[in-house]
């Protein structure tokens, strides 16, 4: 009896300090039952398990066990350990499509170059290119080569995420994955909607995600996966200050709903640049946010918007901070249109507005050089670790092949092949890819041919008035109820904003002209820009911007049939656009053209014209016949 | 599906913690001296139990409610021991969610905990506070005495393998996962030996104690212990334990009385006591220390184990005997 007192004491003890601690931790949370927990830590530690196999407690823990093991076997092949050319920097990430594209941070892949290697789960190392970045947001857009099968994770909702839920972090801390399997943590959301100062000159993370599973240098651009797997952040900052470069619970992950709407742009190619709202605000405790000063050459002016109004809303989030205003503004991408509700001076008013860039173009572009020529952050402990309890040094047995990769000068075939160096771009031959591509759907939709020449257009007005319009290469006229309006093209053409209050209809309509003649490649620079809303309650259409005498032109197409949506015209910068916003086209004069357009300016409709006539006369010269395909 | 529903109970466990924690703002700003902690909501008529540090070294110490609501904060008292500070706020309308120190609780290692605290400022205005979960490593004696920087407090604290005690986090809460207050987050500690921080707590009940005693005027002692007065006996609960006599006697029960609470409970002899109320107890000394710390007054939940069954019961001790005829 004694023999038997001591032996069972012996193991209590050992299960309770030692075998079963760590299991119970995860499971004992998760279940959040106390009462569990105690008859669950009684039972394992003092019998034997399988006399308990019935037991319903017991089997709900192990399956939840084993749901995570599942979960965590779905996502790791998906997840990327990227090394710079020279195996001595690199971090994390994870493929979003079976054409590998996939998610990492900016800052892992400014100091790669072009080209980087990236490792799977299966063992291989792929080469991979850089498509596009948005340097404040921290994101990097990259493909892996090689595979049109790729594994990928899908992707989640960060805007459900609640503090508590659990997560998962998986990637490459500390770059131990030499035999390129990701590392997994495990922990909850501790925040939501975090909002993180701009480190440096570039880096600013708005609603971000913030947990205590451990994020670590090296773990920067892989996944933050929901309970389900489902991708909820990119990984990419944690607090450390005084506690030195490793995880202290505090890590942040930018929100996937943040990149969701600029992954269309991040596969442009080009260097991307967040929104600024034209007017700056402050908090006044308990009574809101107040505007203290607004520019007047921004959308926001133009829309209403005065100095001490307050702003209660905007884009749908409730804003009573000037750090909630921050957060709700900095997870846009220049351009995006975005609802706003604003009241003061007797007034409630909610608008519509266009955001502006953050920066300058050549600003942004100088300080992405400067960022890219940065020495690679070492994401590998210190040699001399100031903790000297920690981990011993990671078993180095054979020298990584990773690290005997080839200077980058010298390209990869593979990634030359995709590789077209641009100011501008992270990777131009992207942005000819797909501009060429949309401008081919474009035409299947709208044979473009017929319509190249001088255009006499009649039809009526909503109020069922005739109207004519007369567009040729170097002036243009329209008769309209109010008038007859005309503009000249053979001199400057910003300016022209004729008929009044149209924002430049004769214009839009003369640019839109001049891309059907000549196609992106003869128009001028045109270039892809990525996916925009027309407005802030619709779905993103591609955006083709053309620059063309000063004036910049956004030709919007339908995602799906490829027809032109929508054209807008910038006659100068101080004007409201001219946006003309067309049906599907239909067969109208043996022609195939869009019968119905909105002419909005502003928040102004202008006209709304239903064509009855399209009549084309000869060209003076076919140039649509000599536009070449731009090489790269 | 289960992990859904307990993330549920979680969110709603921490939405109430978060609630009754404040962010203080006060003197620092310096390299490595933050110009902010944590503090929790004590009454409901807007005590606030912080840390001594220098965040408080100011006239101009402002406690913000989980509302994003911004007060002066008063200064009552410190307690010089425990390092723990009592600040007020000013009267205010509406009775303000607090933490119940009238009962602490306590845990033992492996009870899962969460950290709320707004470690690294991270949280401003109406901002929530951060959360970390973790559970309860050690129960042990704080050892940090040498030096001028390092804790005076040497009693029990709550070791826990979250990392709980960042830069701001100094005042925040451990809590169970039934939201009672476990522990009082305290100042910063590095090891001079491993250059490990440790991350830990001090327990409830002796932060109610400096609550107590700066109340009262009284600055509490080393030994304060806050132990009932009148605590429950094994006898009380009707059953004794065999007779202890191995550095770790496992805690069998010897015998029943007929008639008392455990016999009515349906207790037997060699039944094995493994959990006082939420406590893993390994010995016949750990049930009478858990048993110490209960007030005769209460009901005592007990697990045992009778050969590979396990046994729930709770047990009320039985009247005094005066009260008996």
């Amino acid at each position: 009896m004694r023999n038997l007192v001591e032996r069972i004491t012996a193991e209590v003890a050992e299960c309770a300090e030692n075998k079963y601690f760590h299991s119970f931790r995860g499971l004992c949370v998760l279940c959040g039952s106390y009462k569990l927990l105690t008859a669950v830590l009684a039972m394992s530690s003092v019998v034997d398990a399988t006399a308990f196999a019935s037991d319903d407690s017991l089997d709900q823990l192990l399956a939840e066990e084993q749901a995570r093991v599942e979960v965590i076997r779905e996502f790791t092949p998906a997840v990327v350990a990227i090394f710079d050319g020279q195996g001595e920097g690199g971090g994390s990430g994870v493929i979003i499509s079976p054409d590998g594209y996939a998610l990492t941070n900016f800052h892992v892949t400014a100091p790669c170059g072009p080209a980087m290697k990236c490792g799977l789960a299966d063992g291989r190392v792929y080469d991979a290119v850089i498509v596009g970045i948005d340097p404040v947001g921290d994101v990097g857009l990259i493909q892996l080569l090689g595979r049109d099968d790729f594994p990928t994770a899908p992707l989640g909702d960060s805007d459900t995420a609640r503090v508590g839920d659990w997560v998962y972090v998986a990637g490459n801390p500390f770059l131990l994955a030499d035999n390129l399997q990701p590392s997994i943590s495990y922990g909850i959301l501790s925040g939501v909607r975090r909002y993180q100062y701009p480190a440096g000159t570039l880096l600013e993370y708005a609603d971000c995600l913030q947990t205590d599973a451990a994020i670590n240098p090296g773990n920067s651009g892989g996944p933050l996966f929901d309970a389900e797997g489902r991708v909820i952040g990119i990984n990419g900052r944690g607090s450390f200050e005084k506690r030195g470069r490793v995880n202290v619970g505090v890590g942040y992950a930018i929100s996937i709903n943040q990149i969701k709407r600029f992954l269309p742009m991040l596969k442009s190619g080009r260097i991307l640049d967040h929104a600024s709202f034209g007017a700056t605000v402050a908090t006044s405790p308990g009574n809101g946010v107040f505007v203290d000063e607004v520019l007047d050459s921004s959308d926001a002016y133009r829309r209403g918007l005065r100095y001490g109004d307050r702003i209660s809303r905007f884009g749908g989030r409730d804003v009573r901070t000037a750090n909630a205003f921050q957060n709700a503004l900095a997870v846009y991408p220049k351009w995006w249109p975005v609802e706003v509700e604003f009241s003061g001076r007797d007034r409630s008013l909610t608008r519509e507005m266009h955001l502006a860039a953050l920066h300058q173009e050549e600003e942004l572009f100088d300080l992405v050089q400067q960022e890219a020529a940065k020495p690679a952050d070492n994401p590998r402990p210190p040699k001399e670790p100031e903790d000297p309890g920690g981990e011993e040094d990671k078993p180095r047995g054979k020298p990584n092949p990773l690290r005997q990769a080839k200077k980058q000068q010298d390209l990869p075939e593979a990634v030359k092949q995709r590789y077209t160096a641009r100011r501008g771009y992270a990777n131009y031959w992207y942005n000819l890819r797909k501009r060429d591509a949309l401008w081919d759907r474009f035409q299947a939709s709208t044979p473009t041919a017929p319509l190249n020449g001088e255009w006499t257009i009649e039809g009526v007005t909503a109020a069922g008035l005739p109207c004519k319009l007369n567009a040729g290469e170097d002036d243009a006229q329209i008769t309209l109820p109010q008038g007859v309006f005309s503009a000249d093209f053979t001199g400057r053409l910003d300016q022209q904003q004729s008929p009044p209050g149209s924002g430049g209809l004769l214009l839009a309509v003369r640019l839109w002209q001049r891309l059907l003649a000549r196609g992106p490649a003869q128009y001028g620079e045109v270039y892809y820009h990525g996916a925009l809303p027309l407005a802030s309650d619709s779905q993103p259409l591609d955006c083709l911007v053309g620059l063309h005498a000063g004036v910049e032109c956004r030709f919007y197409f339908d995602r799906a049939s490829g027809y032109l949506a929508a054209v807008d015209a910038f006659s100068n910068e101080w004007s409201d656009r001219c946006r003309i916003t067309f049906a599907a086209p239909t067969e109208l004069d043996g022609l195939r053209v869009p019968a119905l357009w909105r002419v909005t300016s502003g928040d102004r409709e202008f006209a709304t014209l239903t064509l009855t006539s399209w009549r084309v006369a000869a060209p003076a010269a076919d140039l649509s016949e000599q536009a070449e395909e731009e090489t790269p | 599906m289960r992990t859904q529903t307990a993330a549920k109970e979680l969110a709603a466990v921490i939405a109430e913690s978060q609630q009754r924690v404040v962010k203080i703002y006060g003197a620092g700003g310096f390299r490595e001296l933050e110009a902010y902690q944590t503090g929790l909501l004590v009454s409901p008529d807007g005590h606030v139990l912080t840390l001594m540090s220098y965040v408080l070294d100011t006239d101009d110490v402002t406690a913000v409610l989980a509302d994003g609501r911004r007060y002066e904060a008063e200064y009552v008292g410190a307690d010089p021991l425990t390092e723990l500070a009592l600040l007020k706020l000013p009267p205010l309308d509406t009775p303000l969610p607090c933490f119940d120190l009238s009962a602490p609780a306590s845990a033992s290692p492996g009870v899962p905990v969460l950290a709320v605290s707004n470690l690294y400022g991270i949280a401003t205005g109406d901002e929530p506070v951060s959360v970390l979960q973790g559970v309860v490593t050690a129960v042990a004696d704080l050892d940090a005495r040498r030096g001028a920087a390092q804790a005076r407090y040497r009693g029990q604290v709550y070791i826990v393998d979250a990392a709980t005690n960042n830069p701001g986090a100094g005042g925040g809460a451990v809590v169970d996962l039934e939201d009672r207050l476990l522990g009082v987050i305290g100042k910063e500690l590095r090891s001079r030996v491993t250059g490990t921080w440790l991350n830990y707590a001090l327990p409830a009940d002796r932060a109610a104690a400096s609550v107590e005693a700066i109340l009262t005027g009284q600055t509490s002692g080393d030994d304060a212990l806050l132990l009932p007065e009148d605590p429950l006996t094994t006898l009380d609960l009707g059953l004794r334990l065999v007779p202890d006599v191995l550095p770790r006697t496992p805690p069998y029960v010897d015998w029943v009385r007929p008639g008392g609470p455990a016999d009515a409970a349906g207790l037997r002899p060699d039944d094995l006591v493994v959990f006082v109320q939420s406590a893993a107890v390994n010995s016949c000394q750990d049930v009478a220390a858990r048993l110490a710390e209960i007030d005769r007054e209460e009901v005592v939940a007990l697990s045992l184990l009778r050969g590979d069954e396990l046994i729930q019961c709770e047990l009320a001790a039985e009247p005094p005997a005066e009260d008996q005829p």
